[in-house]
């Protein structure tokens, strides 16, 4: 009698098996993790990724999930290369095609070549603070999303910080942009060369050329220009020789305002006294006096489960940029949820809607413990960046203190600029932009 | 012309910081005839050896001392088990396997070390010397006038080194002929293990002054960048000529990046600025055409 049953006794099996699999995966929102902790970055990527994935088990562990759907991921190591990082998202991809939150790569480079993949695969790309900005017309770029800041509206930030400084004028100052000579150094030329129009200041570009290790000449120049303010935007090993190259020629370090690349504490402990008084843009704040940074450490530390093998580093810079990431990605899938279902996991098209209909109060940081960790953020389809605000930070030699509230750049000025820019690559594309006025 | 001689002479002071990394490819190429992929990796390794030992307690001079020692022994290492399997083989394996060697290195040592980028202190503050400032107006580094001192020494010291002791006049004998020199009773063996320990000793010196001025990090490995062009134009042979070198690159580089973008920008429009990136290799190319040896390097002579 069992013998007779046992080929249907056996499929019954499989697939109840299969089906309390897919019940599983029901349960779990999976984020594709394109990291880096190897490599010539990869201190950057330890602190970033390691504050993003205690925030999702902080999550997990404290209230079991966003409502009872577990965020799980998994990690693929690019060493900051942007052919590893396409080859991190082809092997990827196809674990998120059920269930997918952002995708952070923290590479400009890897995003620039994931903007059009991640489209046609239909899983969002978040690029915060980096990446390509005109995507912040989400017209032209549904599944890509500069959030919080992009280098444009960062520089104008700075130069509003730099006005409010002067009296409200910056008319007849000089100011050197001290440039990395890359495409992300360049992004922010227009805005620079935009607000000295409307501000009438002179800006004097002076690139350097990668790797930065030697800024001898530029600093030599600099000194000649005798400027008001350098704006810089660093990378990596340029960042401790400016500071370093700024002491030798005798230029005041509080005169020098970087873009939110150069201000980590890996970007000013390796030139050590030379970088105090430096000041910095940042989207985050440092520092374990957010309420949701200490409970962290108790929770998920507590319990065993922390990523972070240096504990040293939890409310840097760095670490607290991976926890605001995580904070906006797991609001984006409780956002979701709100629509598509409590308790299921969002796939890659309803996350993209999530992310596009973001509002993040100051009231609702609070609630989750992140006041003035970030600032509010409200996407829509034609704004992908949300804010735009950024706080002004200073060196005081041993850790990073903020020295202005949030300020936002002149919307006005430079999202006409994402625009134009987003029109001209739908040409290009044969993209037709989305309406957005008929978007919900 | 006060602005100019300042260029010149920053240029001049960070040629021979070019120098230092350079002196490390011309040790590995004298003694075997091999280009040293992994000098660059060695600066750093050496590096962040010394900050590594710091952090753990040990005063900088026992610092530099556990360093060298790391570093001698990797040297005895690299003959131990890389290179000695490739006696007599050609020069291109031998390269290659410097290939894998810098991989080695640059995966090994942020193990062990840590990888973050980290401050190194040598108590010379990186500041213009007040009195060439208040007199000329010039900005003249301590820091780089130190730098240059150091490299003076560690030049004087291995060419003397080469020239006047039995060691140094056996690895150039390796240098010329492996066979040859082995069946002359030179132990290629400890020739090439000694060569690798002061090629670490030379790392050490380069990844001190360069790891004080940028910081100790993984960037120390593009220094090696840096050096190329020395090598081309001063030789891939010859002591001095890393020095002679590393001036003319320092000091034409830093003179282009001033002098020349303004000229195109006159000319072409746009911004041609940071071209120090690529400048000494095209000078270093155009070297080549008519001196292929370099500066102080070896004439080559086949015999058909």
């Amino acid at each position: 009698m069992i013998k007779k049953f046992k080929p249907a006794i056996a499929a019954a099996a499989v697939s109840l098996a299969m089906l309390s699999q897919m019940a599983v995966a029901a349960e779990e929102q999976f984020f594709p993790m394109i990291d880096y902790r190897v490599g010539p970055y990869g201190s950057n990527g330890q602190s970033f990724y390691g504050g993003f994935i205690d925030y999702l088990n902080y999550v997990n562990i404290k209230e079991k999930g966003v409502n009872g759907v577990q965020m799980t991921y998994e990690e693929c190591e690019t060493e900051y290369n942007t052919s590893k990082g396409v080859e991190c998202y082809e092997r990827l991809k196809s674990k998120a095609a059920k269930s997918a939150g952002p995708i952070h790569t923290m590479s400009t480079g890897i995003s620039y070549a994931l903007i059009d993949k991640s489209a046609q695969d239909k899983l969002p790309l978040a690029m915060m603070g980096y990446g390509r900005t005109d995507a912040v017309d989400g017209s032209v770029f549904p599944y890509a999303f500069p959030l919080v800041t992009t280098y444009q509206m960062q520089a104008s930030a700075i130069i509003k910080f730099l006005k409010d400084k002067n009296g409200g004028s910056l008319a007849g100052k000089k100011i050197v942009y001290l440039y990395h000579d890359s495409a992300y150094g360049k992004e922010a030329i227009i805005a620079m060369n935009a607000e000295a129009g409307l501000n009438k200041f002179t800006v004097v570009q002076i690139p350097v050329a990668h790797p930065g290790n030697e800024q001898g000449a530029q600093w030599l120049k600099i000194r000649q220009e005798r400027p008001d303010y350098v704006v810089f935007w660093g990378w990596g090993v340029m960042n401790q020789t400016a500071l370093k190259a700024a002491q030798k020629v005798g230029f005041p370090r509080d005169k020098m305002i970087g873009s939110w690349w150069t201000g980590s504490e890996e970007d000013v402990i390796p030139a050590g006294e030379a970088a105090k008084g430096y000041m910095a843009a940042t989207w985050n704040v440092a520092g374990k006096q957010v309420p949701v940074i200490t409970d962290i450490e108790k929770v998920v530390y507590g319990a065993g489960k922390g990523n972070m093998e240096d504990k040293s580093k939890i409310g840097t810079i760095l670490y607290n940029r991976g926890v605001s990431a995580a904070v906006l990605s797991v609001e984006a899938i409780r956002k979701g949820q709100e629509k598509f279902g409590k308790g299921k996991a969002l796939n890659g098209e309803q996350t993209r809607w999530a992310l596009e209909n973001l509002n993040i109060t100051d009231a609702r940081l609070k609630a989750i413990g992140a006041t003035d960790l970030l600032p509010e953020i409200k996407t829509s389809c034609a704004n992908h960046e949300g804010s735009g605000k950024v706080k002004i930070q200073q060196w005081d030699g041993a850790k990073w203190v903020p020295v202005s509230g949030w300020i936002e750049g002149n919307k006005s000025l430079i999202h006409p600029l994402f625009q134009a820019s987003a029109k001209q690559y739908a040409a290009e594309k044969g993209i037709t932009p989305r309406d957005c006025s008929k978007e919900k | 012309m006060n602005f100019f001689l300042e260029v010149l002479i920053g240029g001049l002071l960070s040629g021979l910081m070019y120098a230092l990394v350079a002196l490390g490819f011309v040790m590995i190429y004298k003694a075997s005839g091999v280009f040293n992929f992994a000098q660059g990796a060695m600066v750093y390794l050496a590096a962040l050896s010394v900050v590594g030992c710091m952090e753990k307690g040990a005063p900088l001079w026992l610092a530099i001392i556990l360093a060298f020692v790391i570093m001698t022994l990797f040297g005895i290492a690299t003959e131990k088990f890389v290179l000695r399997k490739l006696v007599n083989q050609p020069p291109i394996a031998l390269f290659m396997a410097t290939i894998g060697l810098a991989f080695f290195i640059e995966g090994l040592a942020p193990m062990v070390f840590g990888s973050e980028p980290r401050a190194l202190e040598l108590g010379i503050v990186d500041e213009p010397i007040p009195w060439i400032l208040d007199n000329w107006n010039m900005v003249i580094s301590k820091f780089d006038l130190v730098a240059a001192g150091v490299a003076a020494v560690l030049v004087a010291t291995l060419a003397l080194f080469f020239q006047y002791t039995r060691v140094g006049r056996a690895l150039r004998a390796v240098a010329d002929d492996h066979q040859a020199a082995l069946s002359i009773g030179i132990p290629l063996q400890h020739i090439w293990a000694i060569v690798w320990g002061v090629a670490g000793f030379v790392a050490l010196v380069a990844g001190m002054m360069w790891g004080a001025r940028n910081g100790v990090q993984f960037a120390l490995t593009f220094t090696a960048l840096k050096a190329l062009p020395v090598l081309i134009l001063g030789g891939f042979t010859s002591v001095p000529g890393a020095i002679v070198g590393g001036l003319i690159i320092g000091a034409s580089e830093k003179l282009a990046e001033i002098y020349i973008p303004p000229v195109m920008q006159d000319l072409f429009g746009g911004n041609f600025g940071g071209i120090e990136g690529w400048f000494p290799y095209v000078l270093a190319l155009l070297f080549l055409l008519v001196r292929p040896e370099g500066l102080f390097g070896e004439k080559h002579i086949d015999r058909v």
